[in-house]
């Protein structure tokens, strides 16, 4: 099957998936032993201001209705008015997502970059100085918790070298750039305000070397075992017999056949990485949406709640299908 | 003619590093071999056949190695090649095929592709301009080119993926082509039309061809000359004819009274003992354990191999 067939039949697949999401948002929603009403107004209020509340958030409606008014909703990019800020949840979480994005991408860029680069060392060389440096790296990684990496980089570059800035996106005195996509760096550049661009960049430094590390360890762990065992192929022996060098034999013959299950492994912590990375973001005084969403579950903000879950819903199909196009560009056998 | 004008291997011992101990792999193989010769090896599963292949095109790889002897191939010796030179000998003036054709192609590159690519290399011309000469080799192994040139593997059959296989290693022009079990994983008619196919190429190549087999009707068929290998090394070598009918080692003649002929009502009679274990292998000749004949040198004295009748050598006490 050609590459374009397969990437139309992939969308409209997703777009089952969402619609099946959706459903299964609304039904939670419903059926979850918690009364919204009685989170606004508090369990004492008189009934006749709960019936007005009821009313004022078609709870009064027949479910049929109520999914009807739903399921329009979303279509039409409506996801509800949160009941604590009182603004459009969509506008909420395109207000807090492009910080986690930014954050989610430095992170992913610089794991892909040293966990793929050091999973081929360590492949390689097996055995040698460099795999066991990795193996060490990556069990450090795996194991440290990103709190606690975090608060001891703060420390460090922070507090008591005062290298790098501490929390937030962007300093006190830097005017942020104006805003095209919310992503401070892109931004920045198109407004050619050289100034916020460096000082973006320097508070992004810290967050994504704590989330990035993680993800590049078991980057690595994984790049390590699957050029492993594409090394031990009958192919790579032909491509040896061929005579056309150990460098060609790795990068061309090798990695792309190793690559499937580590783009799987992307997939999943970049998806894991946009749904917002609350610890990180909470040590980093990072408005993400991770933070937006664990506010919104606390304080029993049902629109809120149902919204950012649809759109993190969204998000990993959204990298899922990008998983799956890109599977079916390395591997001609995913195209069946 | 000097014997072993294009490839003289002698004394090769390899060695593999196991958890279970060391595995004595090849113990000082002797095989030479002249342009345009076709020698088979034969022996069982584990005597060392592939090993020695790979030992030729320095393929040999940890856990294992190659810890003497010397492979002299067109005058030079491969043994003290460096990576880089020996890279400029495999898939240039040595090209291997393999057993299982379809994995030995890279699946996530098109047949054409993995052509054009060796094409390139031997020749230092860009793919692009390598491709010109993919039909060419396609269709000298009786493939449709334009079917052909843009399928994965997966998309082939053994025996189309054998004929590209094939295809990529005469593209080249080698000097000498090592066939490892060519055809053991394709169905029988399938079989015979790759031996014959290679049959005809090899000759209009002038390329000198190792086959190495465990089927000794295929290697005295297709070759001049065959060597019989067991447990790491050559004990018997002698031209095609004569090897089936005056074989002179027991293990040999033990060989030969194990195949089974069709029309012919008899017993079929097997090597009593099994393959001995390469970590711990029995001292002097390694087949004593096995052997009939068995006296009191074979038990201390490996027995070389040696010329005992004109082109006929054998490595066994009996005819020392």
């Amino acid at each position: 099957m050609k590459l374009g067939s397969f990437i139309i039949r992939r969308l409209f697949l997703m777009l089952l998936v969402l619609f099946g999401v959706s459903v299964l948002v609304f039904v939670i929603a419903k059926v979850i032993p918690a009364d919204p009403v009685g989170a606004i107004l508090g369990g004492n209020a008189p009934i006749d201001l709960v019936e007005d509340m009821k009313r004022r958030l078609g709870l009064d409606k027949p479910l049929m209705n109520q999914f009807i008014d739903y399921m329009s909703g979303i279509l039409r990019g409506d996801l509800g008015t949160s009941l604590k800020s009182n603004r459009p949840v969509a506008k909420d979480i395109a207000n807090f997502f492009p910080a986690t994005l930014e954050l989610s991408i430095c992170a992913t860029f610089l794991s892909v970059v040293i966990g793929i680069f050091l999973g081929i060392l360590s492949a390689v060389y097996r055995n040698k100085f460099i795999d066991h440096f990795a193996r060490v790296f990556s069990i450090l990684g795996v194991s440290m918790p990103v709190f606690w990496t975090g608060l001891l980089l703060l420390l460090l570059f922070y507090f008591r070298l005062g290298w790098l800035p501490g929390t937030g996106r962007l300093g006190l005195f830097v005017t942020p750039p104006t805003r095209y996509t919310g992503l401070y760096l892109l931004d920045s550049l198109l407004s050619l305000n050289f100034e916020a661009f460096k000082d973006a960049l320097a508070h992004l430094v810290l967050p994504s070397i704590v989330l990035g590390y993680s993800a590049a360890a078991s980057i690595a762990r994984i790049t390590r075992s699957s050029m492993l065992d594409v090394l031990r192929q009958d192919f790579i022996r032909t491509a040896k017999a061929k005579g056309i060098g150990k460098r060609l034999v790795i990068y061309r013959h090798a990695l792309r056949n190793a690559l499937i299950p580590v783009v799987t492994i992307i997939g999943l912590t970049f998806g894991g990485l946009l749904e917002g990375a609350v610890l990180t973001e909470t040590i980093f005084g990072w408005p993400g949406l991770g933070r937006y969403i664990v506010n919104s579950l606390l304080l029993l903000d049902y629109p809120a709640i149902m919204g950012g879950t649809l759109f993190v819903a969204v998000i990993y199909s959204l990298v899922n299908l990008i998983v799956d196009i890109i599977y079916a560009a390395l591997d001609p056998r995913m195209r069946i | 003619m000097e014997r072993g004008s294009l490839l003289n291997v002698s004394g090769l011992r390899v060695i593999f590093h196991t958890y279970r101990g060391t595995i004595k792999a090849l113990n000082g193989v002797e095989l030479w071999l002249n342009e345009e010769e076709r020698l088979g090896i034969v022996g069982e599963t584990g005597c060392g056949k592939s090993v020695t292949a790979l030992s030729i095109m320095r393929l040999i790889e940890q856990p294992g190695e190659i810890i003497d002897g010397s492979i002299i191939f067109a005058g030079h010796d491969l043994l003290k090649f460096s990576e880089d030179d020996m890279d400029k000998i495999r898939g240039k003036q040595i090209s291997m095929i393999f057993q299982e054709p379809v994995a030995a192609l890279n699946p996530v590159f098109k047949v054409g592709f993995q052509i054009a690519e060796t094409i390139s290399h031997s020749r230092g011309i860009s793919v692009k301009d390598a491709y010109a000469e993919v039909k060419e080799s396609l269709e000298m192994v009786g493939l449709d080119w334009q079917r052909t040139i843009d399928l994965y593997a997966h998309e082939l059959s053994g025996g189309m993926a054998q004929r590209v296989m094939i295809a990529m290693a005469l593209a080249v022009k080698p000097k000498l082509l090592i066939a490892d079990e060519p055809t053991s994983a394709l169905d029988v008619t399938i079989q015979a039309q790759i031996l014959e196919l290679l049959d005809k190429l090899v000759t209009v190549g002038k390329n000198a061809v190792i086959l190495i087999t465990h089927d000794l009707g295929i290697a005295s068929e297709f070759c001049d000359r065959v060597a019989v290998m067991y447990a790491g090394n050559v004990i018997e070598v002698a031209s095609s004819a004569e090897i089936f009918d005056q074989p002179l080692h027991p293990y040999t003649k033990g060989l030969i009274e194990s195949i089974p002929v069709i029309g012919k009502s008899r017993e079929l009679v097997g090597i009593p003992g099994v393959v001995p274990d390469l970590v711990d292998p029995p001292t002097g000749c390694r087949f004593h354990p096995r052997c009939k004949h068995v006296f009191d040198k074979c038990y201390s004295d490996l027995p070389s191999l040696t010329e005992v009748k004109p082109n006929h050598h054998v490595a066994c006490h009996l005819y020392q």
